[in-house]
C-alpha cells in the first residue's frame, strides 16, 4: 500500500498543511468583510464562500487529524504563525485598518486575489481527485463540486470591474500588480515538491501553473488584457513558514476565543 | 443502501424502527425536511444491538452538520434495543441535489423554498415560484442564508423567495 512507503506519510501531511492552511487563513480574510462588501447582496455572497471554504479547510485539517497530526481544531487555532504553510499573499491584510476601527479595505484586491486564487484551488482539486491518497481524493472531489459557484461568482466581478474603464480599472490593475507579486507563493509546492509528485498525490507546480496560464488567458484576452510571463515569489515562502505580521493579527484574533478555553465544547 | 442480511427477521424489524427514527430527524434549518427526505442517508449497518450510521453531508461548511449528528443520536437513543450507536459523516459520495426525493421536493415547496431544478439546462435554470406557481421569476443572488440556497424574486406575485442551489457532479 502506498501509505507505507518510505516518505509518503510525511509528504501527505505536508501538502494537506499547504491546502488546509491556504483555505483557513482566504476564509477569515474573506469574513472580515461581512458588513463592508459593496452591497447587501454581495455579503450574502461572500460571506456564504467563505463559510464553504472554511468547510474545505477543516476537511483538510481532519485528513491530518487522522494521519495522528493532532485535534483539529488544535490544528487550525492552535499552530503559531512559524508552522503555518499557507502562501503568504493569503494572509495579507484587506486593507489598512481593521474590521472594527477605520476598515479602508481593497475590493479591487479581494476581487483579484479571491479570483485567482479560487482558479489555482479548482486545477489543484481536479488534479487531488487523481491522487494516489483516496481519502484525500474524495475530499477533493467534494469540494471541487462547491467551488463551481465560488469561481463563476469571481469571474463575474473580475470582467465586471475590467471592464468599466475609469477608476475601476486603475484599481483593478494596481490589485493585479500586487496579487502577481505573490502569486508564485500560491503555486509553489515548497521544498518537498519532488516528493508529493513521487508519491502521486499531486501534479507538479509546473504542471498546476500552466493549466492556471491556459485557462486564464481566454479570461485576459476577451478583456484585452495580458498575463505576465512569470509570476513573483520573493525569497521568503509561506510554504517554508516565512510570514508577515498580518498572520499574526489575523491568528490573535481568529483565535482568541480558543484561546481563552481550548478544552471547551464548541 | 447496504443491505441488512435478510434471513434474520429482527434485524429488518429493527432497521425498519431505525429507519423510521431518522424519519423523524429534521434539517434544523429547514423544519419540514427530514435527513431522508434530503438525502443524507449514505447507510445504515446493524449488528446485534450495534448501529451504525452513516451520512453524507450536503455542504462541507455547513453549520448545521453537528446538530445534525447530535439529534440522529437522540432519535436513536430512544429504541431502548440499541446498545451502541455510532453517527458519522462519510467524504467517499458527493451529495447532490438530485439526492432529495419526491416527498423533500414537496417539503421544501410547503416551506416556501423551490425545490431544485431536476435537470440544469445550458446557459441557467428555470424555478417555479413556490408561492404562485409561475415561471416568471429571476435569480437575485445565487447565494443565499444558508449554503444549499440561493435567493430569487417571483415577477408575477412580486415576492421574493428561495430556492435550492442546484448541486451536481457535472459542473
Amino acid at each position: 500500500m502506498a501509505a507505507e512507503l518510505p516518505g509518503y506519510r510525511e509528504a501527505l501531511a505536508e501538502l494537506l498543511y499547504q491546502l488546509a492552511d491556504d483555505d483557513f487563513i482566504v476564509a477569515y480574510r474573506g469574513s472580515e468583510w461581512l458588513g463592508l462588501a459593496p452591497h447587501i447582496e454581495e455579503d450574502v455572497a461572500f460571506s456564504s464562500i467563505s463559510q464553504d471554504t472554511m468547510g474545505h479547510a477543516a476537511i483538510f485539517y481532519k485528513l491530518l487529524e487522522e494521519l495522528g497530526e493532532g485535534n483539529l481544531d488544535d490544528l487550525a487555532h492552535g499552530r503559531p504563525a512559524r508552522d503555518r504553510k499557507n502562501a503568504i499573499l493569503l494572509e495579507l491584510a484587506n486593507g489598512t485598518g481593521t474590521y472594527l476601527n477605520e476598515p479602508r479595505y481593497d475590493w479591487a484586491f479581494a476581487v483579484v486575489r479571491h479570483y485567482f486564487y479560487t482558479v489555482a484551488k479548482r486545477i489543484k482539486m481536479a488534479s487531488l481527485m487523481r491522487s494516489s491518497y483516496i481519502p484525500l481524493a474524495e475530499a477533493a472531489a467534494r469540494v471541487n463540486v462547491e467551488l463551481y459557484y465560488h469561481q463563476l461568482h469571481w469571474k463575474t466581478w473580475f470582467t465586471q470591474l475590467m471592464g468599466a474603464g475609469g477608476e475601476a480599472g486603475q484599481r483593478m490593475e494596481a490589485a493585479m500588480a500586487k496579487v502577481f507579486a505573490g502569486f508564485g507563493d500560491v503555486l509553489s509546492q515548497g521544498s518537498r515538491e519532488t516528493e508529493f509528485t513521487h508519491h502521486g498525490l499531486i501534479q507538479g507546480s509546473k504542471e498546476i501553473t500552466e493549466q492556471w496560464i491556459e485557462g486564464m488567458a481566454p479570461v485576459f484576452s476577451q478583456l484585452g488584457a495580458s498575463l505576465p510571463s512569470e509570476f513573483g515569489i520573493s525569497e521568503n515562502s509561506g510554504r517554508n513558514g516565512d510570514h508577515t505580521q498580518d498572520l499574526e493579527d489575523a491568528l490573535s484574533i481568529l483565535s482568541e476565543v480558543y484561546r481563552f478555553d481550548p478544552a471547551a465544547g464548541w | 443502501m447496504t443491505a441488512v442480511d435478510a434471513n434474520k427477521p429482527q434485524d429488518s424489524v429493527l432497521k425498519e424502527t431505525i429507519l423510521k427514527a431518522l424519519h423523524s430527524v429534521m434539517d434544523p434549518e429547514i423544519p419540514t425536511v427530514s435527513i431522508i427526505d434530503l438525502g443524507m442517508l449514505h447507510d445504515v449497518q446493524i449488528s446485534g444491538s450495534k448501529v451504525q450510521i452513516s451520512l453524507i453531508p450536503t455542504f462541507l461548511g455547513c453549520p448545521a452538520l453537528d446538530i445534525i449528528r447530535a439529534n440522529t443520536e437522540k432519535s436513536l437513543e430512544e429504541i431502548s434495543c440499541l446498545t451502541e450507536i455510532d453517527v458519522h459523516f462519510v467524504y467517499s459520495e458527493i451529495w447532490t441535489t438530485d439526492r432529495i426525493t419526491e416527498s423533500g421536493r414537496i417539503s421544501l415547496k410547503e416551506f416556501g423554498i423551490a425545490p431544485p431544478p431536476r435537470q440544469l439546462e445550458a446557459g441557467g435554470w428555470e424555478v417555479d415560484c413556490p408561492f404562485c406557481g409561475s415561471p416568471y421569476t429571476t435569480l437575485d443572488n445565487i447565494f443565499g442564508p444558508t449554503a444549499c440556497r440561493s435567493i430569487l424574486y417571483c415577477r408575477s406575485c412580486k415576492n421574493p423567495f428561495e430556492a435550492m442551489k442546484p448541486v451536481s457532479t457535472l459542473m
